[in-house]
């Protein structure tokens, strides 16, 4: 089946002749019609324009241009549902966007389609991803491929759970506080977020702006690589993108790890941690530490404020972002008496409970008389946090951690506690709040259940190299990213 | 640990969301919560800190000042919920 195939291995073929792009195109949307009713990793998916879009591909192919060589040529890509396509509709998981349909292309998706991919589908995520099990849409919860009555991590659960189930060759998600690599653990693919300007956020809705980062899921990291290295780069529609060149990533994955420094925090060893969970990380730090890692252990002392300083940072920069939507410009609007009533009632009825919750939340810590108590605290303990992984760094090429405490947890088990379903987050906010970027990679499975477990790498800001280096090292060395769940 | 205050119908007005007496209900306890653990951001000394609004600071970014493409009128208003006359419609604002 050519959809459970990796881009490398399609690209070769398609380059080859031996396949066409509509057949990789359809190979996914017979897998999305035989198993999206069980998982429901997408919100929509518009068959047709993925075909013409495949059928493009083989035009341009059969006509003998050079586009063979592009790095994704014909591969269907997958996109988390607050990226904007054009024409296609953007809805964010959230009621309030109403019949949305984008007028324009977000800079990774123009990146994509140039370099060949075929971008398709509406993955379904946590409304304005805000959650860590993508049971906060609007358009239903998605279901882990591993075992269906569990989340499959958040908030970009679509993304994650489409890569697993063979519904796409890979997808991108955006990551503000761990909603790339929680969800890749949860559902055993390799997902990746950047360091903070790396990727242009132009046409990404904002959630925290300070923290956001668009990246890429896919089987393999090699793949993960591929899609870095198309995605990235400057962009003046952002003005916080890096005029840094973009380095070959698929060109540093040479198997050699031999004297690099490997960094285990002490602070990460906390109570909540499973056994299952920690057993495979220690197997996997002894794996690369036989492939020629030197493993140190280090202090990152302010951990445990981490997920206090987030929920005020981005809760803060989310009421500020969601101003937007207030029925004027696009999306559903209720009506009132007069226009501030119009704002409260199309809020009111667009909202679901975990944005507003976060909304005012982040209206409190910036309103007047608690700004300095909350809000600039909080910026000056992410200094705290970010000066730990800066001086870490000194020492360490990279650090290894679960990416998450636990497997999959059940569907509704966490979604009447807030702040628990936060505390899933504890090793994954500390990246973006130190602006580094991060990889979660497939390091094992619990027992019984059979679930997936996710290793993460978090390295120097700009050190993807050596980032995906490690884990392509580790993959190379290991067969957990080849299992996948049987549906 | 001192309860943080704060009154829900007026962060509410403040944020213009319109909420139901039991959303106002959950919302105050869930709040509660959450702001009595992030009450322990103040164990830490942090008067010598200086605070982090950006990770990688990007100071003075600016382009070219050149007139480029951008979004048509139609485009702007295709997603309108109420529009007419190439503009956007609102309720009465001035009386």
């Amino acid at each position: 089946m050519l959809n459970q195939l990796t881009i490398s291995e399609l690209t070769t073929k398609l380059a080859g002749r031996e396949i066409s792009a509509r057949e990789i195109v359809q190979s996914c949307l017979d897998q999305i019609a035989r198993v999206d009713g069980k998982i429901h990793a997408f919100i929509s998916c518009d068959n047709q324009d993925a075909l013409a879009q495949a059928d493009f591909v083989d035009k341009q192919i059969t006509s003998g241009s050079a586009c063979a060589q592009k790095p994704l040529m014909g591969i269907p890509i997958a996109v988390k549902d607050v990226l904007a396509v054009r024409n296609q509709p953007l809805n964010c998981g959230s009621k309030i966007l109403g019949k949305f349909i984008s007028p324009y292309d977000a800079t990774v998706i123009e990146k994509l389609k140039s370099a060949g991919a075929i971008v398709f589908g509406r993955c379904n995520m946590d409304e304005f991803a805000m959650g860590s099990s993508t049971e906060n849409s609007a358009f239903g919860v998605t279901r882990n491929p591993w075992d269906p009555t569990r989340i499959p991590g958040g908030s970009s659960g679509g993304s994650a759970a489409a890569v697993a189930a063979g519904e796409c060759i890979a997808a991108l998600g955006s990551d503000t506080g761990g909603s790339i690599r929680q969800p890749a653990a949860l559902c055993g693919v390799v997902g990746l977020k950047p360091t903070y300007g790396r990727v242009s956020r132009y046409g990404l809705v904002a959630f925290a702006s300070s923290l956001d980062q668009i990246g890429p899921f896919a089987k393999n990291v090699s793949d993960a690589a591929t899609v870095l290295g198309v995605m990235s780069g400057h962009d003046l529609r952002d003005s916080t993108s890096v005029p840094h060149p973009v380095p070959d990533y698929s060109g540093a994955l040479n198997g050699n790890i031999r004297g690099l420094k490997l960094g285990l925090p002490r602070e990460y060893m906390i109570g909540g941690l499973n056994a299952e969970v920690k057993s495979a990380v220690d197997a996997a730090v002894k794996t690369l530490s036989a492939l020629g890692a030197e493993v140190v252990e280090i202090s990152l002392p302010h951990t445990d404020y981490a997920v206090a300083t987030y929920y005020i940072i981005a809760t803060a920069e989310a009421s500020a972002n969601l101003a937007r939507f207030d029925g004027v410009r696009y999306g559903a609007r209720a009506e009132g008496n007069d226009v501030l009533e119009m704002y409260g009632n199309t809020r009111g009825a667009g909202f679901g409970a975990e944005v507003k919750r976060r909304v005012i939340l982040g209206t409190y810590v910036l309103s007047s008389g608690y700004y300095d108590a909350y809000y600039l605290r909080a910026q000056r303990v992410r200094t705290l946090i970010r000066n730990d992984f800066l001086r870490a760094f000194e020492t360490v090429d990279a650090i290894v951690t679960p990416t998450a405490p636990t497997a999959a947890f059940k569907i509704g088990e966490k979604s009447d506690d807030p702040l628990q379903m936060y505390l899933s987050d504890i090793f994954t906010i500390s990246c973006n709040l130190a602006g580094i970027c991060g990889v979660s990679l497939p390091c094992g499975f619990t027992r019984n259940p059979q679930l997936p477990i996710g290793l993460q790498l978090l390295g120097k800001p700009f050190g993807e190299e050596t980032l995906l280096r490690i884990a392509h090292a580790f993959e190379q060395n290991t067969a957990w990213h080849e299992k996948r769940p049987l549906l | 640990m001192a309860e943080p205050q704060f009154n829900i119908h007026y962060l509410a007005h403040l944020a213009r969301i319109a909420l139901t007496p039991d959303e106002e209900t959950k919302l105050s306890a869930q709040l509660g919560n959450i702001l009595g653990y992030i009450e322990k951001l103040k164990e830490l000394n942090v008067s010598n800190v200086e605070p982090t609004a950006h990770a990688v600071p990007m100071i003075n970014v600016t382009r070219p000042d050149e007139v480029r493409e951008s979004l048509s009128c139609e485009d702007a208003l295709r997603n309108a919920p109420a529009k007419a006359n190439g503009l956007f419609i609102v309720p009465k604002i001035v009386e």
